[in-house]
């Protein structure tokens, strides 16, 4: 396994570390052994080919799903065994690969009901409304009705307007028209410059050089290889190695 | 004025089209009622009728399709809080003979509120110990839900046999709810109207509660989606286990209702009335409030205008009207996206 982030790349401590993570989903064995860990303050992104285990992963870390063997620790704490209320609670946000928006609900509504602590932050809600100006317009309507791309924007705008430590993304893209796509990178871009720390799925390679720090690589439910965004960019061979095909193919 | 254009087509799609579809359907169902019918001081008094029996149904299936909605839970032992609940009521109603025999509205009001409110703690707190006891440990899985809620409502009927004994019970209404308004050829039974008020104010203090408060957001956004509102970090079984709470006390509410209407109570009637239930929650879209609002009314209205039209055809026609409105839309009126 390529290892690049513990030789020699100064890191911060992990805000969140999984060792040995086995998920089973019935009679499958989804998850074999996942090691993992997210460094703080930073944007890593979680590729593989489709069915490799990424969105099992996202949903382990958020109980959603219970792993039937190994350690998640958020912070230095035990994650594993906690309900999904308790994990979010503890400053993990989730935007899930259906983006989970409450369709009957306002937009305005699914952001009041993400506003756990109690009113929207006003200063937060604006810089939301710059991001997204979608949002403004439609802050009335049924989110139901919004388009794809707008839906996505509601999930990751309802995810940050809770102040978090950790943001789970999963396929941000997904179903997106390029236009969209950009707008949605330059929002992380933003979201990244505040510090924010990220573990992003994604199977658009264009967004994930974008964006991402560092990156871990999955295939057949475990970890296949660790290192630096950049390097993985740059190296077709790896590439295609660990994906099957080029960045620059999907371009 | 583009962006309020937009938002005005943006809410048509989002349910309002649907909602409107609903409300014209049961002014067409009044209209050809009207034409079948043929005399107005008639068909103003099956629509009273077939009101009043739309609204205490929707009492009772309110919160069995919440139920459903939030958690998916088959509750097939809704009907055991409908037969509590009016044999408590009833029994507290008993306790307070003379004020029901009083010449006064508001004494008979004090007492079949005390009978309903007692009624609906009851059955309330019942709710609770029935979900903890009985439902909580087949969560996820119908058919086990399906086997179990029917033998807790057997259970129950056998317990209210065993209180109350096995004959019906005839409950007189309260003494100036007895009888009929009339104006000119229009003949309005007093208990009726009172039934379409009780119903009116339960609706809109629910649509309130589900609009306008953050539990009622939370419910709804749960309907929808409960996975994401774990994920937002509200527990949903806390959540559960109020609805059914809440939904237990309006079905005792209802089998109150019901009773007074029937002026006769049975340990089976909450069992007998589900069909009806049932036929509601589907109607309306399984987890919709307003869906199953509108589909109690117009299961109330067709079974009060064909009972009068072709009486044989009564309960058949609330089949047949589900059969053709499932034909339309094949997840009721109002259904509820899932995104789970």
């Amino acid at each position: 396994m390529s290892d690049r982030l513990t030789h020699g790349t100064p890191l911060r401590p992990p805000l969140l570390s999984l060792s040995g993570v086995h998920t089973h989903i019935g009679q499958y064995h989804i998850l074999q052994g996942v090691d993992l860990d997210i460094p703080e303050g930073q944007l890593t992104m979680l590729l593989g080919r489709n069915g490799a285990g990424k969105t099992t992963t996202m949903r382990t870390i958020m109980g959603l799903w219970q792993p039937s063997r190994g350690e998640i620790r958020f912070d230095g704490a035990g994650l594993a065994g906690l309900p999904t209320p308790e994990i979010a609670r503890r400053g993990i946000a989730y935007v899930p690969e259906n983006m989970g928006i409450f369709g009957a609900l306002t937009v305005q509504e699914n952001m009041h009901l993400a506003a756990r602590s109690g009113p929207m932050d006003s200063a937060r809600l604006d810089w939301l409304f710059e991001v997204f100006p979608a949002l403004k317009k439609f802050w009335k309507s049924p989110a139901g009705s919004l388009s794809g791309g707008q839906k996505q924007m509601l999930a990751i705008a309802r995810a940050v307007i809770e102040p978090s430590r950790l943001l789970l993304i999963d396929e941000p893209t997904k179903g997106l028209a390029p236009a969209i796509v950009s707008a949605l990178t330059g929002a992380i871009l933003q979201l990244k410059s505040f510090g924010a720390t990220i573990l992003m799925v994604e199977q658009n390679f264009a967004m994930a050089r974008a964006v991402g720090d560092t990156v871990a690589v999955m295939d057949d439910g475990r970890i296949v290889h660790r290192g630096l965004m950049a390097d993985l960019a740059a190296d077709k061979a790896l590439q295609e190695r660990l994906l099957g095909l080029s960045m620059d193919m999907h371009q | 004025m583009s962006g309020s254009f937009e938002s005005l087509l943006a809410r048509l799609r989002g349910g309002d089209g649907a909602r409107r579809s609903g409300l014209l359907l049961i002014v067409a169902l009044m209209l050809l009622a009207l034409a079948g019918v043929g005399s107005l001081p008639t068909w103003i008094t099956l629509t009273l009728a077939g009101l009043a029996m739309g609204m205490m149904v929707f009492i009772m299936a309110s919160g069995l399709t919440l139920v459903f909605g939030l958690m998916d839970v088959l509750n097939f032992g809704h009907g055991a809080f409908i037969s509590l609940g009016a044999f408590v009521g009833v029994s507290v109603m008993a306790a307070l003979g003379p004020w029901m025999e009083s010449a006064s509205l508001a004494v008979n009001l004090a007492a079949v509120l005390a009978g309903a409110i007692i009624g609906m703690v009851v059955t309330g707190l019942f709710g609770y110990v029935f979900e903890r006891l009985v439902v909580m440990p087949v969560y996820g899985n119908h058919l086990k839900q399906i086997l179990i809620t029917m033998g807790g409502l057997i259970v129950v009927e056998q317990l209210i046999y065993v209180v109350w004994g096995p004959d019906a019970i005839p409950i007189p209404r309260p003494e100036t709810l007895k009888g009929a308004l009339t104006f000119g050829d229009v003949v309005l039974e007093k208990y009726r109207l009172l039934a379409v008020a009780v119903g009116l104010v339960i609706f809109a203090t629910m649509t309130a509660v589900l609009t306008r408060t953050k539990i009622g957001l939370l419910v709804r956004a749960g309907v929808e989606n409960s996975e994401m509102v774990e994920s937002l970090g509200y527990p949903v079984t806390r959540l559960f286990i109020a609805v059914f709470i809440a939904g237990s006390a309006l079905a005792g509410l209802g089998g109150v209702m019901w009773g007074l209407y029937e002026e006769v109570i049975t340990a089976h009637m909450g069992m007998s009335v589900m069909v009806m239930v049932f036929i509601v929650v589907i109607i309306g879209g399984l987890g919709s409030v307003e869906g199953c609002f509108l589909g109690a009314l117009l299961v109330g209205l067709m079974n009060n205008y064909v009972a009068y039209l072709a009486p044989k055809m009564a309960l058949g026609s609330s089949i047949l009207l589900m059969v053709v409105i499932l034909m339309w839309r094949p997840e009721g009126l109002l259904p509820v996206a899932k995104g789970r």
